[in-house]
């Protein structure tokens, strides 16, 4: 029960807000600089090779009865009509053409794969490095242990954090302190396994690093096939962004925004 | 109402964040001092790179069951141009490699002499900079051979490698370079023969680069002429092949 005395909290520390926007940055730019480069070659493949008739998913136009381009987008063995967003879309100057993801998603706009890569080689360290560095403070300062880490009694609660999550119900009041375990285990996940696996599986696309350490592809098994988990661990980010940014809208957006800006965070209780 | 009206200053904020920020970054994308600063980036992941990799670490080679199907060709597949034409009608006989520069014999090769020096054959997977992969078999001679008979001087710092093949409206010809740690490296051949058979004219006949631990795009084809160098601010466009020229990485180990 939400009482009626406001409490400010002094909820996310300085080092913890600077990489968390920084991250943001990070992101964006190295998902949207990503599809400019998947755009480049938009088809995945399993292992060592790229054999164009073993693409587990390609993004191709073609033209229709009326010559019109048209987007189709295979998938396994599935082809869909996809126009207008994957295989062709329309560009800002109006012009309809063959591209895997639209200009809208990708930096830069137009097809630009030098530029593209000279985004998200860049980007690349400032992510590694700001999340190495959120790493090790997390550490020092305890937050991980204190805050992140899903310890057993936490874990005891997760049958209930499950249905207050599906009844859309909020922790209000001194449990609105604490990240819940459902919470924890997301961002443990993110940190702990996209993080690395998007990065290795980068790192593996490297022909320079496949000599130095061999054993990545192996563990991968193969180039093509890093690049297409990197690709999907790519979109496992963007599913967790979409959830994340669902869950700080609907579970007081200013408040939330404000403490992740200046720290202070607000409860009643 | 209040409730909407919030919601939609914030899908409208966002919106217009979302149309800023790109607008900005195609902006950025042609700011010299901004992709300076992106650029840099080329620099620390080469010294890294370098730093991790052992001088003489080894491409993967894989075995016959492995090869591609089709050993795609890109970029050029036909050089357009009468010299390459003529050397091309008359099997390459009259082709001759040219060694030159910052070398204490410069000289040149035939076809028959590369031939009859001593041979490497690997089976290594190509890495297209667009993102796919095809493995071939490639045989040819080591450049370290090459450069053993040359005798760099001491001050040449990378060697160049000038292709038959022009690329542009202008002529320019595709060209490229390496630094003398791949020069050296074993697996950085000179390859006449792909899966067996003599180079065919779509990938690169007579000879081609093979660099093993860089991008498909260092690999130059249809190669005509090697020189060594101390630097390559003053060849072409200043940043040592085709493709930098057009804004891509020199360091392309990524």
């Amino acid at each position: 029960m939400s009482g009626s005395v406001l409490i400010w909290l002094y909820r996310h520390s300085l080092p913890v807000r600077l990489t968390h926007w920084i991250n943001v940055l990070c992101l964006t730019i190295l998902v949207m600089s990503g599809l400019q480069i998947f755009n480049a070659h938009p088809a995945l493949y399993w292992g060592e090779r790229s054999d164009p008739d073993k693409a587990l998913l390609s993004m191709k136009a073609m033209r229709d009865e009326s010559g019109q381009l048209m987007g189709v987008t295979r998938i396994l063995d599935y082809a869909y009509d996809t126009t207008g967003i994957l295989g062709a879309s329309t560009d800002g100057t109006g012009q309809t053409r063959a591209r895997g993801f639209p200009d809208w998603a990708t930096i830069p706009g137009p097809q630009w794969l030098a530029m593209g890569r000279r985004w998200h080689l860049f980007f690349a360290w400032l992510f590694v490095v700001n999340g190495l560095l959120f790493v090790l403070y997390a550490i020092i300062s305890r937050h991980l242990a204190n805050d992140l880490i899903p310890w057993w009694k936490d874990l005891r609660g997760i049958g209930r954090s499950v249905l207050d999550h599906l009844l859309f119900r909020h922790p209000k009041g001194e449990a609105a302190r604490r990240y819940n375990v459902l919470q924890k285990i997301a961002y443990i996940l993110v940190i702990f396994g996209l993080g690395p696996l998007i990065v290795l599986t980068g790192l593996s696309m490297s022909p320079m690093l496949n000599a130095a350490f061999p054993e990545l592809l192996t563990l991968f098994d193969g180039r093509q096939s890093a690049r297409t988990i990197h690709f999907i661990t790519a979109f496992a980010f963007i599913g967790f962004v979409l959830i994340h940014v669902f869950m700080v809208l609907i579970s007081g957006v200013w408040n939330n925004l404000r403490s992740m800006i200046t720290g202070w965070y607000t409860v009643r209780s | 109402m209040n409730k909407m009206n919030r919601r939609n200053f914030i899908f409208r904020t966002l919106g217009t964040i979302s149309v800023l920020f790109m607008a900005g970054c195609d902006k950025l994308s042609r700011s010299d001092g901004f992709v300076r600063m992106l650029e840099s980036a080329e620099k620390l992941t080469y010294r890294a790179q370098r730093l991790v990799t052992a001088r003489n670490a080894m491409a993967k080679e894989f075995g016959e069951a492995d090869l591609s199907p089709v050993f795609r060709s890109n970029g050029t597949d036909n050089p357009d141009s009468p010299e390459y034409q003529a050397l091309a009608a008359n099997e390459f006989i009259n082709w001759r490699l040219e060694v030159t520069g910052l070398v204490e014999h410069p000289g040149s090769f035939s076809l028959a002499e590369l031939r009859s020096l001593p041979a490497r054959t690997q089976i290594t997977r190509h890495d297209c900079v667009e993102g796919w992969s095809a493995i071939g078999k490639w045989k040819g001679v080591r450049l370290s051979t090459v450069l053993e008979r040359v005798k760099p001087l001491s001050n040449a710092r990378y060697v160049m490698f000038y292709c038959a093949d022009p690329m542009n409206e202008d002529g320019k010809k595709y060209y490229e370079s390496v630094d003398m740690e791949d020069a050296w490296h074993p697996q950085t051949i000179l390859a006449y023969e792909l899966n067996d058979k003599p180079l065919p004219i779509a990938n690169g006949a007579p000879l081609r680069l093979r660099v093993e631990r860089q991008l498909g795009y260092k690999h130059a084809k249809y190669l005509m002429k090697i020189e060594l160098v101390e630097s390559f601010e003053k060849i072409a466009d200043g940043n040592g092949g085709y493709w930098e020229d057009e804004g891509y990485e020199w360091y392309a180990g990524i």
